[in-house]
Protein backbone atom coordinates (compact mmCIF):
# COMPACT_ATOMS: atom_id res chain seq x y z
CA UNK A 1 0.00 0.00 0.00
CA UNK A 2 2.63 2.57 1.11
CA UNK A 3 4.97 1.07 -2.21
CA UNK A 4 1.71 1.86 -4.54
CA UNK A 5 1.33 5.55 -2.64
CA UNK A 6 4.82 6.75 -3.43
CA UNK A 7 4.67 5.10 -6.81
CA UNK A 8 1.73 6.69 -7.96
CA UNK A 9 1.88 9.99 -6.28
CA UNK A 10 3.15 11.78 -8.47
CA UNK A 11 0.59 11.28 -11.00
CA UNK A 12 -2.29 11.66 -9.03
CA UNK A 13 -0.56 15.45 -8.27
CA UNK A 14 -0.66 15.58 -11.56
CA UNK A 15 -3.92 14.20 -12.30
CA UNK A 16 -5.25 16.72 -9.36
CA UNK A 17 -3.19 20.14 -10.76
CA UNK A 18 -5.12 19.02 -14.12
CA UNK A 19 -8.35 18.63 -12.72
CA UNK A 20 -7.74 22.49 -10.61
CA UNK A 21 -6.49 23.87 -14.69
CA UNK A 22 -9.85 22.28 -16.38
CA UNK A 23 -11.90 23.90 -13.03
CA UNK A 24 -10.95 27.14 -14.35
CA UNK A 25 -11.35 26.92 -17.94
CA UNK A 26 -15.25 25.19 -17.50
CA UNK A 27 -16.16 27.16 -14.56
CA UNK A 28 -14.70 30.36 -14.29
CA UNK A 29 -15.90 33.77 -16.34
CA UNK A 30 -12.97 35.86 -16.89
CA UNK A 31 -10.83 34.90 -20.68
CA UNK A 32 -7.17 35.95 -19.08
CA UNK A 33 -7.77 33.25 -16.10
CA UNK A 34 -8.88 30.43 -18.48
CA UNK A 35 -6.20 31.21 -20.40
CA UNK A 36 -3.85 30.67 -16.67
CA UNK A 37 -6.44 27.83 -16.51
CA UNK A 38 -5.03 25.93 -19.84
CA UNK A 39 -1.55 26.70 -18.93
CA UNK A 40 -2.30 25.14 -15.48
CA UNK A 41 -3.27 21.95 -17.28
CA UNK A 42 -0.98 21.92 -20.07
CA UNK A 43 2.31 21.94 -17.01
CA UNK A 44 0.74 19.42 -15.12
CA UNK A 45 0.46 17.15 -18.21
CA UNK A 46 4.25 18.14 -18.88
CA UNK A 47 4.58 16.88 -15.41
CA UNK A 48 3.21 13.71 -15.49
CA UNK A 49 5.15 12.99 -18.92
CA UNK A 50 8.27 13.80 -17.27
CA UNK A 51 7.75 11.72 -14.53
CA UNK A 52 7.00 8.26 -16.63
CA UNK A 53 10.42 9.08 -18.29
CA UNK A 54 11.95 8.97 -14.91
CA UNK A 55 14.36 5.48 -14.32
CA UNK A 56 15.18 5.22 -10.55
CA UNK A 57 19.39 5.45 -10.39
CA UNK A 58 19.44 7.50 -13.82
CA UNK A 59 20.62 10.70 -14.82
CA UNK A 60 20.32 13.15 -17.27
CA UNK A 61 20.36 12.33 -20.72
CA UNK A 62 23.81 13.32 -21.89
CA UNK A 63 26.40 10.56 -22.81
CA UNK A 64 29.53 9.92 -20.88
CA UNK A 65 31.11 6.93 -20.29
CA UNK A 66 31.23 6.47 -16.48
CA UNK A 67 27.61 6.49 -16.36
CA UNK A 68 25.38 3.53 -16.70
CA UNK A 69 21.74 4.29 -16.51
CA UNK A 70 19.86 7.23 -18.52
CA UNK A 71 16.92 8.25 -18.04
CA UNK A 72 13.92 8.27 -20.93
CA UNK A 73 15.04 11.02 -23.70
CA UNK A 74 12.47 10.07 -25.31
CA UNK A 75 9.94 12.31 -22.98
CA UNK A 76 11.64 15.20 -23.30
CA UNK A 77 11.60 15.74 -26.25
CA UNK A 78 7.91 15.43 -26.84
CA UNK A 79 8.10 18.02 -24.10
CA UNK A 80 10.72 20.13 -25.07
CA UNK A 81 9.09 21.33 -28.37
CA UNK A 82 5.37 21.13 -26.27
CA UNK A 83 6.67 23.93 -23.84
CA UNK A 84 7.80 26.17 -27.12
CA UNK A 85 4.76 25.13 -29.05
CA UNK A 86 2.54 26.22 -26.02
CA UNK A 87 3.51 29.58 -25.60
CA UNK A 88 3.38 30.09 -28.93
CA UNK A 89 -0.23 29.24 -29.08
CA UNK A 90 -1.11 31.07 -25.80
CA UNK A 91 -0.01 34.34 -27.27
CA UNK A 92 -2.37 33.53 -29.78
CA UNK A 93 -4.92 32.98 -27.44
CA UNK A 94 -3.63 36.30 -25.69
CA UNK A 95 -4.02 37.85 -28.80
CA UNK A 96 -7.39 37.04 -29.64
CA UNK A 97 -8.43 38.34 -25.85
CA UNK A 98 -6.94 41.59 -26.42
CA UNK A 99 -9.10 42.00 -29.92
CA UNK A 100 -12.16 40.65 -28.34
CA UNK A 101 -11.60 43.57 -25.73
CA UNK A 102 -11.70 45.88 -28.36
CA UNK A 103 -14.72 44.76 -30.01
CA UNK A 104 -16.86 44.36 -27.06
CA UNK A 105 -14.66 46.52 -24.04
CA UNK A 106 -15.19 43.33 -21.85
CA UNK A 107 -13.35 40.62 -21.57
CA UNK A 108 -15.63 38.91 -18.97
CA UNK A 109 -17.28 35.93 -20.95
CA UNK A 110 -21.22 36.50 -19.45
CA UNK A 111 -20.74 40.44 -20.46
CA UNK A 112 -20.06 39.61 -23.98
CA UNK A 113 -22.84 36.75 -24.47
CA UNK A 114 -25.14 39.65 -23.15
CA UNK A 115 -23.88 42.02 -25.60
CA UNK A 116 -24.20 38.95 -28.63
CA UNK A 117 -28.06 38.36 -27.04
CA UNK A 118 -28.69 41.74 -27.70
CA UNK A 119 -27.26 42.55 -30.63
CA UNK A 120 -29.06 38.98 -31.87
CA UNK A 121 -32.71 40.70 -30.34
CA UNK A 122 -31.98 43.53 -32.19
CA UNK A 123 -31.82 42.02 -35.58
CA UNK A 124 -34.80 40.13 -34.85
CA UNK A 125 -32.92 36.60 -34.31
CA UNK A 126 -34.27 34.21 -31.86
CA UNK B 1 10.43 13.70 -0.72
CA UNK B 2 11.81 17.05 -2.56
CA UNK B 3 9.36 16.05 -5.53
CA UNK B 4 6.30 15.29 -3.02
CA UNK B 5 7.10 18.66 -1.47
CA UNK B 6 7.61 20.69 -4.57
CA UNK B 7 4.55 19.35 -5.91
CA UNK B 8 2.49 20.54 -3.16
CA UNK B 9 3.77 23.83 -3.60
CA UNK B 10 2.63 23.76 -7.27
CA UNK B 11 -0.94 22.39 -5.99
CA UNK B 12 -0.93 25.11 -3.39
CA UNK B 13 0.11 27.76 -5.71
CA UNK B 14 -2.70 25.93 -8.43
CA UNK B 15 -5.71 26.83 -5.43
CA UNK B 16 -4.57 30.62 -5.04
CA UNK B 17 -4.73 30.93 -8.59
CA UNK B 18 -7.80 29.43 -8.47
CA UNK B 19 -9.65 32.23 -5.60
CA UNK B 20 -7.48 35.13 -6.43
CA UNK B 21 -9.80 37.33 -7.83
CA UNK B 22 -6.90 39.74 -9.14
CA UNK B 23 -5.58 39.06 -12.67
CA UNK B 24 -1.94 40.81 -11.52
CA UNK B 25 -1.67 38.33 -8.72
CA UNK B 26 -2.96 35.47 -10.97
CA UNK B 27 -0.40 35.79 -13.67
CA UNK B 28 2.48 35.93 -11.40
CA UNK B 29 1.94 33.11 -9.46
CA UNK B 30 1.26 31.44 -13.13
CA UNK B 31 5.18 32.38 -13.25
CA UNK B 32 5.99 30.97 -9.57
CA UNK B 33 3.98 27.95 -10.81
CA UNK B 34 6.03 27.17 -13.67
CA UNK B 35 9.39 28.06 -11.84
CA UNK B 36 8.36 25.08 -9.38
CA UNK B 37 7.92 22.76 -12.77
CA UNK B 38 11.04 23.99 -13.94
CA UNK B 39 12.97 22.37 -10.63
CA UNK B 40 10.55 19.46 -10.91
CA UNK B 41 12.15 18.59 -13.91
CA UNK B 42 15.34 19.17 -12.64
CA UNK B 43 14.82 16.85 -10.14
CA UNK B 44 13.71 13.45 -12.55
CA UNK B 45 16.78 14.32 -15.15
CA UNK B 46 15.08 16.43 -17.36
CA UNK B 47 17.47 19.20 -17.71
CA UNK B 48 16.71 20.18 -21.14
CA UNK B 49 12.48 20.71 -20.56
CA UNK B 50 14.00 22.50 -17.00
CA UNK B 51 15.78 24.94 -18.80
CA UNK B 52 13.13 25.30 -21.78
CA UNK B 53 10.19 25.57 -18.93
CA UNK B 54 12.25 28.34 -16.98
CA UNK B 55 13.16 30.80 -19.85
CA UNK B 56 9.31 30.42 -21.92
CA UNK B 57 7.03 29.39 -18.65
CA UNK B 58 8.49 31.89 -16.40
CA UNK B 59 10.08 34.44 -18.38
CA UNK B 60 8.50 34.83 -21.93
CA UNK B 61 4.56 33.89 -20.93
CA UNK B 62 4.57 35.82 -17.86
CA UNK B 63 5.75 39.07 -19.51
CA UNK B 64 3.27 38.55 -22.30
CA UNK B 65 -0.37 37.86 -20.24
CA UNK B 66 1.07 40.89 -18.47
CA UNK B 67 0.95 42.69 -21.72
CA UNK B 68 -2.52 41.31 -22.25
CA UNK B 69 -3.34 42.61 -18.67
CA UNK B 70 -2.00 46.07 -19.36
CA UNK B 71 -4.40 46.27 -22.77
CA UNK B 72 -6.95 45.02 -21.01
CA UNK B 73 -8.53 44.81 -17.09
CA UNK B 74 -6.38 43.40 -14.23
CA UNK B 75 -9.44 42.76 -12.00
CA UNK B 76 -12.09 39.78 -12.44
CA UNK B 77 -15.67 41.20 -12.60
CA UNK B 78 -17.91 38.87 -11.31
CA UNK B 79 -16.71 36.20 -9.01
CA UNK B 80 -18.87 33.36 -9.04
CA UNK B 81 -19.05 31.01 -5.90
CA UNK B 82 -18.49 27.23 -6.33
CA UNK B 83 -19.94 26.20 -9.32
CA UNK B 84 -21.48 22.69 -8.49
CA UNK B 85 -22.32 21.24 -12.29
CA UNK B 86 -18.30 21.98 -13.33
CA UNK B 87 -17.42 20.78 -9.94
CA UNK B 88 -18.57 17.03 -10.34
CA UNK B 89 -17.52 17.04 -14.06
CA UNK B 90 -13.72 17.66 -12.99
CA UNK B 91 -14.53 15.34 -9.41
CA UNK B 92 -15.46 12.47 -12.11
CA UNK B 93 -13.01 13.30 -14.78
CA UNK B 94 -9.99 13.11 -12.13
CA UNK B 95 -11.37 9.94 -10.44
CA UNK B 96 -11.86 8.18 -14.03
CA UNK B 97 -8.08 8.77 -14.43
CA UNK B 98 -6.85 8.40 -11.00
CA UNK B 99 -8.40 4.99 -10.93
CA UNK B 100 -6.77 4.57 -14.70
CA UNK B 101 -3.33 4.84 -13.29
CA UNK B 102 -3.40 2.31 -10.65
CA UNK B 103 -2.23 -0.28 -12.75
CA UNK B 104 0.66 2.05 -14.39
CA UNK B 105 4.25 1.23 -13.63
CA UNK B 106 5.35 2.78 -11.06
CA UNK B 107 7.78 5.56 -10.45
CA UNK B 108 11.18 5.11 -11.50
CA UNK B 109 10.02 1.50 -12.46
CA UNK B 110 13.49 0.27 -14.95
CA UNK B 111 11.08 -1.97 -16.52
CA UNK B 112 8.30 0.11 -17.70
CA UNK B 113 7.14 -0.07 -21.27
CA UNK B 114 7.81 3.24 -22.14
CA UNK B 115 11.45 2.57 -21.61
CA UNK B 116 11.71 -0.86 -23.61
CA UNK B 117 11.61 0.24 -27.40
CA UNK B 118 12.90 2.86 -29.47
CA UNK B 119 14.00 4.45 -25.98
CA UNK B 120 16.77 2.13 -25.33
CA UNK B 121 18.34 2.13 -29.28
CA UNK B 122 18.32 6.19 -29.02
CA UNK B 123 20.59 5.68 -25.54
CA UNK B 124 23.03 2.83 -26.87
CA UNK B 125 23.16 3.93 -30.63
CA UNK B 126 22.87 7.51 -30.55
CA UNK B 127 26.57 8.08 -30.04
CA UNK B 128 27.86 5.87 -32.62
CA UNK B 129 25.04 6.93 -35.12
CA UNK B 130 25.06 10.54 -34.88
CA UNK B 131 28.13 11.24 -32.32
CA UNK B 132 26.72 13.95 -30.28
CA UNK B 133 26.92 13.38 -26.38
CA UNK B 134 23.55 15.26 -25.72
CA UNK B 135 21.22 12.13 -26.88
CA UNK B 136 17.60 14.94 -26.41
CA UNK B 137 19.67 16.70 -29.22
CA UNK B 138 20.29 14.01 -31.11
CA UNK B 139 16.41 12.54 -30.96
CA UNK B 140 14.91 16.41 -31.45
CA UNK B 141 17.10 17.14 -34.10
CA UNK B 142 18.60 14.10 -36.04
CA UNK B 143 15.89 11.01 -35.24
CA UNK B 144 12.66 12.97 -34.78
CA UNK B 145 13.65 15.76 -37.40
CA UNK B 146 10.13 15.91 -38.69
CA UNK B 147 8.79 16.59 -35.92
CA UNK B 148 10.96 19.48 -35.19
CA UNK B 149 9.94 20.81 -38.70
CA UNK B 150 6.25 20.19 -37.77
CA UNK B 151 7.05 22.42 -34.43
CA UNK B 152 8.82 24.98 -35.88
CA UNK B 153 6.11 25.52 -38.30
CA UNK B 154 3.40 25.59 -35.11
CA UNK B 155 5.30 28.23 -34.28
CA UNK B 156 5.98 30.51 -37.07
CA UNK B 157 2.48 29.90 -37.58
CA UNK B 158 1.56 31.54 -34.14
CA UNK B 159 3.94 34.08 -34.75
CA UNK B 160 2.05 35.08 -38.22
CA UNK B 161 -1.36 34.40 -36.77
CA UNK B 162 -0.69 36.95 -33.47
CA UNK B 163 0.75 39.11 -36.49
CA UNK B 164 -2.62 39.04 -38.36
CA UNK B 165 -4.84 39.64 -35.61
CA UNK B 166 -3.45 42.62 -32.99
CA UNK B 167 -0.69 43.50 -36.11
CA UNK B 168 0.04 47.13 -36.87
CA UNK B 169 -2.16 49.03 -38.88
CA UNK B 170 -0.93 51.60 -41.99
CA UNK B 171 -0.27 55.08 -40.76
CA UNK B 172 -2.36 56.57 -43.86
CA UNK B 173 -5.71 55.27 -42.50
CA UNK B 174 -4.81 57.94 -39.16
CA UNK B 175 -3.78 60.84 -41.87
CA UNK B 176 -7.05 60.68 -43.35
CA UNK B 177 -8.88 60.91 -40.08
CA UNK B 178 -11.01 57.71 -40.47
CA UNK B 179 -12.89 56.78 -37.54
CA UNK B 180 -11.65 52.92 -36.62
CA UNK B 181 -13.46 50.58 -35.51
CA UNK B 182 -10.78 47.96 -34.88
CA UNK B 183 -12.50 45.93 -37.38
CA UNK B 184 -9.66 45.81 -39.72
CA UNK B 185 -6.39 43.63 -39.67
CA UNK B 186 -2.80 45.61 -40.66
CA UNK C 1 10.38 57.49 -20.90
CA UNK C 2 11.61 56.23 -17.56
CA UNK C 3 14.26 58.93 -17.02
CA UNK C 4 14.66 58.68 -13.17
CA UNK C 5 14.76 54.77 -13.24
CA UNK C 6 18.60 54.99 -14.02
CA UNK C 7 19.32 52.06 -11.53
CA UNK C 8 16.97 49.65 -14.12
CA UNK C 9 18.84 51.64 -17.30
CA UNK C 10 22.32 50.53 -15.82
CA UNK C 11 21.56 47.13 -14.93
CA UNK C 12 19.85 45.96 -17.86
CA UNK C 13 22.70 47.54 -19.92
CA UNK C 14 25.18 45.49 -18.20
CA UNK C 15 22.96 42.38 -18.30
CA UNK C 16 21.80 42.14 -22.34
CA UNK C 17 25.35 41.89 -23.79
CA UNK C 18 25.79 38.96 -21.26
CA UNK C 19 22.11 37.10 -22.34
CA UNK C 20 23.02 37.53 -25.79
CA UNK C 21 26.41 35.59 -25.49
CA UNK C 22 24.52 33.09 -23.43
CA UNK C 23 22.02 32.88 -25.84
CA UNK C 24 24.43 32.37 -28.37
CA UNK C 25 26.51 29.25 -26.06
CA UNK C 26 23.26 27.78 -25.63
CA UNK C 27 22.91 27.75 -29.49
CA UNK C 28 26.21 26.30 -30.38
CA UNK C 29 26.70 24.38 -27.13
CA UNK C 30 23.50 22.57 -27.20
CA UNK C 31 25.11 19.28 -28.62
CA UNK C 32 26.81 18.53 -25.31
CA UNK C 33 24.95 20.03 -22.60
CA UNK C 34 21.78 21.08 -22.12
CA UNK C 35 20.43 23.55 -24.49
CA UNK C 36 19.50 24.05 -28.22
CA UNK C 37 17.49 26.08 -30.99
CA UNK C 38 14.65 26.54 -28.88
CA UNK C 39 16.01 28.15 -25.64
CA UNK C 40 18.62 29.93 -27.35
CA UNK C 41 16.10 31.52 -29.60
CA UNK C 42 14.01 32.26 -26.53
CA UNK C 43 16.91 33.96 -24.13
CA UNK C 44 18.25 36.00 -27.45
CA UNK C 45 14.19 37.38 -27.37
CA UNK C 46 14.23 38.04 -23.62
CA UNK C 47 17.13 40.06 -24.29
CA UNK C 48 15.53 42.20 -26.99
CA UNK C 49 12.40 42.25 -24.67
CA UNK C 50 14.47 43.35 -21.93
CA UNK C 51 15.75 46.34 -23.96
CA UNK C 52 11.74 47.01 -25.05
CA UNK C 53 10.93 47.04 -21.45
CA UNK C 54 13.34 49.41 -20.10
CA UNK C 55 14.01 51.84 -23.11
CA UNK C 56 10.88 52.01 -24.90
CA UNK C 57 9.23 49.98 -27.70
CA UNK C 58 10.18 53.24 -30.45
CA UNK C 59 13.60 52.10 -29.44
CA UNK C 60 13.80 48.90 -29.47
CA UNK C 61 11.95 48.83 -32.95
CA UNK C 62 14.89 51.18 -33.84
CA UNK C 63 17.20 48.30 -32.83
CA UNK C 64 15.12 45.41 -34.58
CA UNK C 65 12.75 47.01 -36.82
CA UNK C 66 9.52 44.94 -37.42
CA UNK C 67 10.79 44.01 -40.80
CA UNK C 68 13.95 42.38 -39.33
CA UNK C 69 12.07 40.14 -36.70
CA UNK C 70 9.58 39.38 -39.17
CA UNK C 71 12.33 37.93 -41.98
CA UNK C 72 14.06 35.88 -39.13
CA UNK C 73 10.44 34.17 -38.48
CA UNK C 74 10.48 33.09 -42.30
CA UNK C 75 14.19 32.45 -42.04
CA UNK C 76 14.41 29.80 -40.07
CA UNK C 77 11.79 27.43 -41.12
CA UNK C 78 13.53 28.07 -44.83
CA UNK C 79 16.94 27.17 -43.45
CA UNK C 80 15.25 23.79 -42.00
CA UNK C 81 13.45 22.68 -44.49
CA UNK C 82 16.19 23.97 -46.82
CA UNK C 83 18.49 21.59 -45.00
CA UNK C 84 16.46 18.70 -45.85
CA UNK C 85 16.30 20.06 -49.46
CA UNK C 86 20.08 19.90 -49.61
CA UNK C 87 20.35 16.19 -48.11
CA UNK C 88 17.73 14.89 -51.21
CA UNK C 89 19.75 17.05 -53.46
CA UNK C 90 22.62 15.24 -52.51
CA UNK C 91 21.13 11.86 -53.15
CA UNK C 92 19.85 11.04 -49.56
CA UNK C 93 16.57 11.26 -48.30
CA UNK C 94 14.49 14.21 -47.11
CA UNK C 95 16.61 15.87 -43.68
CA UNK C 96 18.83 12.49 -43.79
CA UNK C 97 21.82 14.51 -42.73
CA UNK C 98 24.91 11.43 -43.41
CA UNK C 99 25.08 12.86 -46.68
CA UNK C 100 25.96 16.11 -45.59
CA UNK C 101 29.42 15.68 -45.48
CA UNK C 102 32.16 13.17 -46.10
CA UNK C 103 31.86 10.81 -42.92
CA UNK C 104 27.96 10.20 -41.52
CA UNK C 105 28.99 11.37 -38.13
CA UNK C 106 30.44 14.83 -39.48
CA UNK C 107 27.67 15.00 -41.76
CA UNK C 108 25.67 14.35 -38.72
CA UNK C 109 27.18 17.22 -36.50
CA UNK C 110 26.52 19.89 -39.67
CA UNK C 111 22.96 18.78 -40.03
CA UNK C 112 21.97 19.07 -36.12
CA UNK C 113 24.30 22.43 -36.15
CA UNK C 114 21.74 23.68 -39.36
CA UNK C 115 18.52 22.74 -37.95
CA UNK C 116 19.29 23.56 -34.64
CA UNK C 117 19.89 27.10 -35.98
CA UNK C 118 16.75 27.30 -38.04
CA UNK C 119 14.76 26.89 -34.86
CA UNK C 120 16.29 29.10 -33.32
CA UNK C 121 16.42 31.82 -35.13
CA UNK C 122 12.59 31.52 -35.86
CA UNK C 123 11.93 31.09 -32.28
CA UNK C 124 13.76 34.40 -31.69
CA UNK C 125 11.61 36.17 -34.52
CA UNK C 126 8.50 34.47 -33.02
CA UNK C 127 9.10 35.84 -29.63
CA UNK C 128 10.38 38.97 -30.88
CA UNK C 129 7.60 39.84 -33.06
CA UNK C 130 5.24 38.79 -30.44
CA UNK C 131 6.31 40.90 -28.09
CA UNK C 132 6.61 43.68 -30.13
CA UNK C 133 2.86 43.36 -31.57
CA UNK C 134 1.40 43.44 -28.00
CA UNK C 135 3.68 46.59 -26.84
CA UNK C 136 2.59 48.08 -29.90
CA UNK C 137 -0.92 48.10 -28.78
CA UNK C 138 -2.93 50.77 -27.31
CA UNK C 139 -5.77 50.39 -24.81
CA UNK C 140 -8.42 51.49 -27.46
CA UNK C 141 -6.44 50.27 -30.53
CA UNK C 142 -7.04 53.59 -32.38
CA UNK C 143 -3.25 54.21 -32.94
CA UNK C 144 0.11 53.34 -33.23
CA UNK C 145 2.83 54.51 -31.03
CA UNK C 146 4.83 54.64 -34.31
CA UNK C 147 5.46 53.27 -38.02
CA UNK C 148 7.96 52.07 -40.32
CA UNK C 149 6.46 49.40 -42.39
Amino acid sequence: MADTFSGLINYWVAIALMMIGFYIVIAQGNLVKKIVGLNIFQVAVFVFYISMGKVKGGTAPILDDSIEVYSNPLPHVLILTAIVVGVATTALALALIVRINRAYGTIEESEINEQDNVLDASEGKP
Amino acid sequence: MIIISLLFFMTATAISMLWLRDLFAVVMLSGIYSLFAAVIYMVMDAVDVAFTEAAVGAGISTVLMLGTLALTKSKEKVHKKIAYGPLALVLITGGILVYGTLDMPHYGDANAPIHSHVASRYIEKSGLEVGVPNIVTSVLASYRGYDTLGETAVVFTAAIGVLVIIGRRKKKRKKTGAVNDGGDIA
Amino acid sequence: MMHQKSVLRVVSKLLIPPILLFALYVQFHGDFGPGGGFQAGVIFAAAFILYGLIFGIANARRTVPASATRTMLALGVLLYAGTGVWTMLLGGEFLDYNYLASTPIAGQHLGILLVELGVGITVAGAMMSIFYTFAAQTLDGDEDIEEEV
